[in-house]
């Protein structure tokens, strides 16, 4: 199947990995991600103010053109996946703000038709883990592996709607398929302290330092997660184990990982 | 600006009713942000209630905030405090010359793996 894609910035960017591994993975489960011509950045984070438009028209665009294809739309960023599905939960149920946006593009009235997937969703709701279990040829058997959700995956939980908000599944069920140990630990969905790293990187190393160590102590050898500044943050603030993104480790599961032009 | 219009202003830009609030303290209790405020996502809730504004406009709580949405969700009574935040600071921010994060000062700011959403995620927060 075919489904519009939506990268991002940074996956063009400092997160080349995340991007190319997504696409050589999603090949090998039988997706093909179209990447949708001529996106524009989707600015990081979700302005909640209801009378900003200009900064969610970027997100909106992204949604008619998967609209225009009759796909999916689906992300891989947490933070991208994040502002696209609070722009269309807006244009479905903000009339007044959609109103504005559909007069300011000219173009068919859109107000939230295309329906928005995670990568994590689109290998749990679509293709299937146990689908995904049955394509791996490397199975990471024994490793240890901690997921980070992060704040972007699962909140507001009243949108995102991708699994219980305090007590998740979806990365370590993620984790299973690929043959691994998840580990579960308390601050899997907590902030790593997001964009304050640039004014307060203080702020940024506690909270970061929080996450590796109460992952670390529940016995984690590695930390899996889906946003680029999560890995970021983790890195710079002092994770003695390693910290990849998801897209990596299913890359390497279902072998086509040494076929990534990097 | 007259408070009355500003408290209007700000209810409506949030779509948040701060008169739901029943004091419970669980959203300042979760902010991974909370050390560093010197108004807690509580505060804001009740400072607007009480059109007590001003002091919200000029405090650096509001460049605090992560917009990580742990207030949001785990408010038992859905007041999403995190999104008055916001709405004060963009009252803030809108303001001719009052960004709060200026591009001169980014350079200083990054590293060789500063990922570009770091950058765009600020500049959306902080500036308008």
């Amino acid at each position: 199947m075919k489904v519009a894609y939506f990268p991002g910035c940074t996956l063009k960017n400092k997160a080349k990995e995340l991007d190319d591994y997504a696409r050589k993975s999603a090949e090998a489960l039988g997706v093909t991600l179209e990447e949708i011509e001529e996106w524009q950045c989707c600015g990081g984070v979700f302005t909640t103010a209801r009378d900003e438009v200009a900064t969610k028209l970027s997100s909106v665009r992204a949604l008619v053109a998967a609209k225009n294809k009759e796909q999916p739309l689906v992300t891989v960023c947490s933070a991208c996946h994040n502002v696209i599905k609070q722009t269309n939960h807006a244009m479905q149920t903000d009339k007044e703000f959609a109103d504005k946006v559909n007069r300011y593009m000219g173009e068919e009235p859109y107000s939230g038709e295309t329906q928005v997937y995670h990568y994590l969703e689109l290998l749990r709701d679509v293709v299937g883990f146990d689908a995904v279990k049955e394509k791996v040829v490397n199975k990471l058997a024994g490793k240890k592996i901690a997921a980070y959700y992060g704040c972007l995956l699962l909140r507001p939980n009243s949108v995102m709607k991708m699994d219980d908000p305090e007590n998740p599944s979806i990365m370590e069920d993620f984790i299973r398929a690929i043959g691994a140990d998840a580990i579960v630990y308390a601050n899997r969905n907590e902030c790593c302290g997001g964009y304050i790293a640039m004014e307060s990187p203080d702020l940024a190393k506690k909270k970061s330092n929080a996450v590796i160590e109460n992952a670390k102590a529940a016995g984690a050898e590695m930390i899996i997660t889906a946003c680029p500044l999560c890995k970021y943050n983790l890195i710079k603030n002092g994770a003695d184990i390693p910290v990849v993104y998801f897209t990596e480790l299913l890359a390497e599961a279902l072998g086509v990982k040494e076929d990534t032009n990097e | 600006m007259n408070n009355k219009y500003l408290y209007e202003d700000l209810l409506r830009m949030s779509g948040v009713n701060p008169k739901k609030c029943m004091r419970c303290g669980k959203c300042s209790a979760t902010c991974p942000a909370y050390d560093e405020m010197e108004y807690h996502p509580h505060q804001f809730v009740s400072m607007v209630e009480n059109g007590d504004i001003e002091p919200l406009l000029n405090s650096d709580s509001l460049y605090k905030c992560l917009t990580c949405f742990a207030c949001v969700d785990r408010c038992p009574r859905g007041v999403e405090p995190a999104k008055l935040v916001e709405a004060v600071r963009l009252a803030a921010v809108r303001k001719q010359g009052a960004n709060h994060l200026k591009a001169d000062s980014v350079p200083d700011m990054l590293d060789d793996e500063t990922p570009q959403q770091l950058i765009v995620s600020a500049f959306r927060k902080y500036s308008k």
